[in-house]
């Protein structure tokens, strides 16, 4: 049996009166790619939020590679070896595409203030290293014509593969996937498909994927999560999710079976 | 005992009398703050506006104090007007910062064509009420603290009664609350902004007038001191709240007040800042504020 | 020779010229007292605009409270030279780390604020600052510490100023200087890099102040006095309108942002009930016309003067 690198333990969050997630149990292998999938409003996120740790779950723990990442600080469960992107992307704007790149590369940057300033060899060798390990990955994501380019002025697809490049760039173990398909047309998504399940082969990852869309998740998970209002209500390989009554409910609402 | 009792109440009576004051300008702040979102930090020059408006009215046209009142705070809402339709309209999709300097900018400029015109030296504002003492017991009020307090209800309540009952107000809660969807309701955004200055710098300068009756003493550089503690006052009850701005005042007037009159009047200033300081830090949404969180 | 300091390189020679020529103009007195102290002011200024550019434009932290570290600065420092007959340099020095020291202690706790309430909250902390030394007789209390000696010249304040914009300049362009503009950026994506966002903002507040420190006690040894009243919010405006006419988040920006105010500062001293008038009517206009500030955020290089300028060095 594969070795399970994510595993959330019954986790619930509650805002004020809500329970916008509650006991959910789900568990994710190294190499998996595994969907979480529901409608509008299901709580698909804010798992998210609680398994990087924007959020601490109001009830249940988060372990992540035998140690437990609830509770910690967003940025400390990115050094422990999550990387996610946002369904609203959030890039720096401002800054050029391989700035973006090499501010996630910063984790593993080992000069130190002194040397900045000074600009000693440590500092001139390991901004080359880094600046050449962003350029790499803007290749694979045929970004590096852009490079120099500020950020926002990608077009749209292009600034949600430079997320997953950034996501990428922090060197996770397991990347988590916040409907990357949200805006872009059935050609596009094809491609994205391919492209995650390219990046799990090249970098020898977990990815956990939302998204609404069944169709890109049905064609490239290997297991998958649904959830309606907060709760688990199936689990299994795409073959029995499509298949699963109440999933259909779900989605199609009731009257549809009957 | 007896005469530590009634020291704290007479601070308490001098505490409230310049917190009211304090309230009339802080509205102002939080009103604008509410609407725009703006830091108007002209906003303690136009009381100074309105406590020279106050002083040209009783002297040079001799009018007694409630017309003065009236001239002043009619002078001020017009000089808010033309502030906001000259320096921030414009700037209405400006970042912020840069509306923010323009509002320094803004202050600065009243401030110093005020100097050119006056001169720097202080004016002895006209004692317009005779300065009776009323004694009860062992405290003491003075007819001057009694007209600030009762001006200062009596414009909040209208204020009040403006904002929650026309349809003007109406206009104003709807922007604050969401501007583009009150757009989207086919209200007159200019409008309201407009109105928004216009009744926080009456406000504002009925405060000064009231400041030149109680302290007999005005300045070109008056406004900035009060002017930034109104906006601790309106930070204290929660920026865009107007309950907030009203009860905020009072408190600073008040912990101004028992600081002065227990510790040292040195540290009067420092223990507004202080107040702010530890506001921001354990409730930065103030004292009726909610808390928001940012969607992730 | 690696490009990066072979920028540096031309850089250092470039101020190593500008120096000679103005130390040859004052020595062969082309340039007048009342000159020479507005040149020393530039350099005073431009070391406070860099270093309140580097925590309101690169970390994207509203900081207005930027006199309060001048003062204190300007205070230890003399403390230092007057009161107890230490050397010039270890006043310095002890400025540059009391005013760092108090950053951090202040930078800490509020920098959990964002936006308008750090803005005020700054302000506040300033004015606090101001009231304290006000309040402590050992430096003079309201009258202000006298007597300081002159021991700041054009050859100290020009040098300290290349030094701390190549500092900032050499900070911008590493690994903790692009985690402050990830921050400015967008905070919740910076941390989702791994980036520990408080320790990177307390940096950029702590070295801004430590450097508003150093210039305060320039300020002081050049003038005579540390005086309370130089440090009131005036003085923080006064900063971070250099700072925000240059452009935030650019250096050169901010550099000629406090060159051109104190020029105009300098000319308009001639006509002083008209000069803070014109100086707010300049200010409004600017704003009105340009809000980015002169450069926006790019920085002044060759490229710029061609098509789409980027940034350089």
């Amino acid at each position: 049996m594969a070795e399970t690198l994510l595993k959330i333990d019954n986790i619930s969050m509650i805002f004020g009166g809500l329970r916008a997630v509650s006991n959910l149990t789900m568990h994710i292998d190294k190499g998996e790619l595994v969907g979480l999938i529901g409608p509008n409003g299901a709580g698909k996120t804010t798992v998210f939020n609680m398994i990087t740790g924007v959020y601490t779950p109001t009830e249940g723990e988060v372990y992540f590679d035998g140690k437990k990442s609830s509770g910690h600080k967003s940025y400390q469960v990115t050094q422990m070896g999550m990387a996610r992107t946002f369904q609203n992307i959030r890039l720096f704007s401002e800054l050029s595409v391989i700035d973006n790149v090499k501010i996630a590369y910063n984790m593993h940057v080992s000069y130190n203030l002194a040397d900045a300033i000074v600009r000693d060899g440590k500092y001139v060798k390991e901004e080359h290293y880094i600046t050449e390990k962003a350029m790499e990955l803007l290749k694979i994501f045929h970004l590096e014509d852009f490079a120099q380019e500020t950020a926002k002025n990608l077009p749209y697809g292009q600034q949600r593969r430079l997320e997953i490049a950034r996501a990428l760039a922090t060197e996770p173990k397991l990347l988590l996937l916040d409907e990357p398909a949200a805006g872009m047309n059935p050609q596009e998504t094809h491609e994205l498909m391919e492209l995650i399940r390219w990046i799990r082969e090249r970098f020898s990852l977990s990815i956990l994927l939302i998204e609404h869309d069944m169709s890109l998740v049905m064609g490239v998970c290997e297991r998958i999560y649904v959830l309606e209002y907060g709760m688990k209500i199936a689990e299994g390989v795409p073959e029995e999710i499509k298949h699963n009554r109440r999933v259909i409910e779900a989605y199609l609402g009731e009257e549809v079976i009957n | 005992m007896d005469t530590f009792f009634g020291q704290l109440c007479q601070q308490l009576i001098n505490g409230i009398s310049l917190g009211s004051i304090y309230a009339l300008i802080a509205l102002g702040y939080t009103m604008i703050y509410g609407i725009i979102k703006l830091i108007n930090f002209a906003h303690g020059d136009i009381y100074m506006l309105g406590a020279y408006l106050g002083f040209f009215a009783t002297t040079a046209l001799g009018l007694s104090f409630f017309p003065a009142i009236i001239f002043a705070m009619v002078g001020a809402a017009l000089a808010g007007i033309i502030i906001e339709r000259v320096a921030y309209r414009p700037m209405r999709n400006a970042p912020r910062i840069a509306i923010l300097i323009t509002a320094i900018g803004v202050s600065f400029f009243l401030e110093y064509t005020m100097i050119l015109f006056v001169s720097p030296q202080p004016r002895t504002f006209p004692s317009i009420f005779a300065a009776t003492v009323y004694n009860m017991g062992p405290l003491v009020m003075n007819s001057q603290q009694l007209v600030i307090l009762i001006s200062a209800i009596i414009l909040m309540t209208v204020l009040t009664y403006i904002v929650n009952k026309t349809k003007a107000g109406k206009a104003m809660r709807a922007v604050s609350f969401d501007a583009d969807a009150a757009r989207l309701m086919g209200i007159d955004i200019d409008r309201v902004i407009s109105t928004t200055f216009a009744l926080g710098s009456a406000l504002a300068a009925a405060g000064g007038v009231l400041v030149g009756v109680y302290y007999n003493s005005i300045d070109p550089l008056m406004g900035m001191m009060p002017g930034l503690k109104a906006f601790v006052a309106a930070v204290l009850g929660g920026i865009g709240i107007i309950p907030g701005a009203m009860i905020g005042g009072i408190i600073l007037g008040v912990v101004e007040a028992l600081v002065s009159g227990f510790i040292s009047s040195t540290f009067r200033d420092a223990a507004a800042f202080a107040i702010l300081i530890l506001i921001l830090l354990y409730k930065p949404t103030g004292l009726l504020g909610k808390n928001v969180r940012e969607k992730v | 020779m690696d490009p990066i300091r072979k920028f540096d390189l031309k850089a250092i020679i470039a101020c190593i010229l500008i120096y000679a020529v103005v130390q040859g103009l004052i020595a062969v007195e082309v340039i007048g007292p009342f000159w020479e102290l507005n040149i020393v002011l530039i350099c005073i200024n431009i070391i406070l605009a860099v270093s309140l550019n580097l925590i309101n434009g690169y970390t994207g932290q509203f900081s207005i409270g930027h006199a309060g570290f001048m003062a204190v600065g300007a205070y230890t420092g003399a403390v230092i030279t007057v009161k107890l007959g230490l050397p010039f340099a270890l006043g310095l020095v002890v400025a540059t780390i009391s005013a760092g020291l108090l950053g951090f202690l202040i930078g800490l706790p509020t920098l959990r604020l964002d936006g308008d309430y750090l803005a005020i909250a700054t302000l506040g902390l300033g004015e606090i600052i101001r009231i304290c030394i006000l309040n402590i007789d050992y430096v003079g209390g309201a009258s202000g510490l006298m007597g300081i000696p002159r021991f700041t010249n054009f050859t100290v304040a020009f040098w300290l100023m290349i030094a701390i914009i190549f500092f900032i300049k050499n900070f911008k362009n590493s690994a903790p200087g692009r985690c402050c503009l990830a921050i400015r950026e967008n905070e919740i994506a910076a941390d989702t890099m791994g980036i520990n966002t408080t320790k990177y903002k307390v940096m950029a507040f702590t070295l801004g102040a430590s450097f508003a420190g150093t210039a305060g006690c320039l300020f002081s040894h050049y003038f005579f006095l540390a005086h309370p009243a130089t440090f009131t919010f005036m003085k923080s405006f006064d900063i971070l309108t250099m700072v925000v006419l240059g452009g935030l988040g650019s250096m050169t920006g901010s550099i000629c942002g406090a060159t051109l105010l104190t020029f105009i500062s300098a000319y308009l001293s001639d006509f002083p009930e008209w000069r803070m008038v014109i100086y707010s009517v300049t200010m409004i206009v600017l704003m009105l016309r340009r809000p980015q500030g002169l450069f926006g955020s790019e920085e002044l290089s060759r490229k710029m003067f061609r098509l789409g300028g980027r940034q350089n060095g």
